[in-house]
């Protein structure tokens, strides 16, 4: 599992190119408002994808209340850059704090749980943190809270390469392939020494702080954050980004935000089109590829694959 | 005496819960997934149930035949073609395609009639009072109905050759099919059982509540669920004891001044059991083999 740190700068490179073609775009007003702000969305949507990637694609913990690490994120984000008027930076990075402990305060108890029970109680935990918001009048209850406009495409990126960056990073560490090895069998990676419940909590607590830091990110990118934008729809939401690149595939996760927060921005005219179009997409993805679209494929592992036609790469998989 | 009026609430509504829960226990039971997208035939049962009722004009217990109908059939339909495929498939992949499901019928729904919502008929209006208690016709009503259904029920499970199968195949499918049990129509027939009564719970939640709307089916739904793992799920009086359960709660919630909280309440108990009593009140422990 070693990288050739050739592949590493040829990554970091092509980041830095995208971000600086995009911001040249934007400084010459050739890219408007409204693709610009489609852009930070994506940015946002592709942290959350790849939060959740590590949680469930990694780990294999099947958590489906991604939207409550995203509601507190924004919510504290919110909290500090608007009431207690400290700078953004110091925002993104205490939403994302304090979401990653509630990650460890869901990941402790539940780790008791497993697959369809570990499932239901994460929504739960979701639903709860999203009544409680609700109930609290310092962040507004049902009105919601006004946050001035601060998300801008660099702050966007920057946080979507750092959340990359680390998660790639744990995947390859030898952190990474123990929580593999807990995805795959839990009880045979117990029985061979992995302190399963460790690796657990700590995909959680990771999974659940770049959630944060998107919730950041997305409560200072729209005027105005509720309660009810944090529901059951938008927890499914990122699950889709997840199920439809693939379980187990970071590329994937990416390459399905990118694509379904295309469609619906230009869906967002028929919200109920949009849905019909998402649960069908899910449905026949499982009936059919129930892996995923990509299954535990990396995009580079394709590339791999056509350098070496015959027999096979060496790689595996 | 204002307890003992929201002690009747509680059963009501607790009721309703059961009858939901069933059919989320038995589909459990049986195939160990858990069919998100009940909640939302509980939704298309209620819709048929209206109609039935405003535009052919039926009384309330026709509307409630043919809801149950329709409903067992649908259940039948979703059985056979988002789930058959799965039976060997992960547990991750059902319960995606359950989501999914659940959010088509949903957004199926919205799309060809629209998001509004619509106000049930009233056909019992009248109260009485019972040693100084206010008791609705509703209240009595939704418990009779639901307990009838659930005496139905238990004679189906315990006495009918189709309920006797339905056992076997929750206890050992593959034993069950050995010995020459048809497992593809029980597996049916529990789906169909458990969406008549999901369809069912939908037109006695229209009659006592009165507003209707195509996304109503979620919340009920998933406290239908946590009523079933609070009685331990796969197991049918759980199911019932767990409703009756959940519902009172909620309303002693309400009662005592916290209404906002209700549903945060639910998943609170939710959690509570899922980390000290996983299997429910009435399950025994079983330990997972390798």
């Amino acid at each position: 599992m070693k990288r050739t740190s050739k592949q590493f700068w040829l990554f970091v490179v092509l980041g830095i190119a995208i971000y600086a073609v995009i911001q040249l775009l934007i400084m010459n007003g050739i890219i408007d408002q409204f693709y610009s702000n489609t852009i930070i969305v994506i940015s946002i949507n592709i942290i959350l994808a790849v939060s959740l990637h590590l949680i469930i694609g990694i780990t294999g913990q099947f958590s489906i209340g991604h939207a409550g690490f995203l509601a507190i994120g924004a919510y504290i984000s919110a909290i500090v850059t608007m009431r207690l008027e400290l700078p953004f930076f110091l925002a993104i990075i205490i939403g994302g704090i304090v979401a990653a402990l509630a990650g460890l305060i869901v990941g402790i108890p539940s780790l008791r749980l497993k697959g369809d029970y570990l499932a239901i109680a994460t929504l739960g935990f979701a639903e709860i943190i999203r009544i409680v918001f609700l109930n609290i009048d310092y962040v507004g209850g049902a009105s919601g809270m006004q946050v001035d406009h601060m998300t801008t495409w660099t702050t966007a990126f920057i946080c979507l390469a750092i959340t990359i960056l680390v998660i790639v990073n744990f995947t390859n560490s030898r952190h990474g392939i123990a929580s593999i090895s807990v995805r795959e069998n839990e009880i045979a990676a117990d029985a061979m020494g992995i302190n399963t419940t460790y690796y657990k909590v700590a995909a959680f607590a990771i999974g659940s702080f770049f959630a944060g830091v998107a919730g950041a990110l997305y409560s200072h990118n729209f005027y105005i954050i509720q309660p009810s934008q944090f529901g059951f729809l938008k927890s499914f939401d990122i699950l889709i980004f997840v199920v439809l690149g693939g379980l187990g595939s970071l590329s994937g996760a990416v390459l399905s935000a990118i694509l379904l927060t295309v469609v619906s921005t230009y869906l967002q005219g028929y919200p109920e089109t949009r849905m019909i179009i998402y649960s069908l997409v899910l449905i026949i993805v499982m009936l059919y590829r129930p892996k995923g679209l990509m299954g535990t494929m990396e995009i580079t592992d394709y590339f791999k694959m056509w350098r070496t036609p015959k027999g096979g790469s060496q790689y595996g998989k | 005496m204002e307890w003992v009026q929201q002690l009747i609430n509680g059963i009501s509504l607790g009721s309703i819960y059961a009858l939901i829960a069933l059919g989320y226990t038995m589909v459990y039971g049986i195939i160990k997934l858990i069919n998100f997208a009940h909640g939302d035939v509980f939704m298309v049962g209620s819709f048929i149930g209206f109609y039935s009722i405003t535009v052919f004009g039926l009384g309330f217990f026709p509307a409630l035949i043919i809801s149950m109908t329709v409903c067992a059939l649908f259940g039948v339909l979703i059985e056979r073609i988002a789930y058959k495929r799965l039976r060997n498939a992960t547990r991750i992949a059902a319960l995606i395609t359950a989501i999914g499901v659940s959010l088509l019928i949903e957004y199926g729904v919205i799309y060809i009639r629209g998001a509004q919502s619509e106000a049930y008929p009233d056909f019992f209006k009248k109260n009485f009072e019972l040693f100084g208690v206010q008791i609705g016709m509703q209240s009595i009503l939704i418990l009779s109905v639901s307990v009838a259904l659930m005496i139905i029920l238990q004679y189906i499970v315990h006495k009918t050759k189709t309920g006797k199968a339905m056992r076997a195949v929750s206890h050992d499918t593959e034993a069950a099919k050995l010995m020459g049990i048809n497992v593809d129509n029980t597996i049916s027939a529990t789906f169909a059982i458990g969406s008549a009564l999901a369809g069912a719970a939908g037109v006695i939640f229209g009659v006592y509540y009165t507003k209707i709307d195509p996304l109503m089916g979620v919340i009920p739904g998933v406290k239908a669920f946590i009523a079933a793992v609070l009685g331990g799920i796969g197991i049918i009086p759980g199911a019932m004891v767990g409703g009756l359960l959940l519902g009172v709660i909620e309303s002693a919630v309400s009662a005592i001044g916290f209404s906002l909280w209700r549903d945060a309440a639910a998943f609170v108990i939710l959690i509570l059991i899922l980390i000290f009593r996983p299997s429910g009140i009435f399950g025994k422990n079983a330990r997972e083999k390798v």
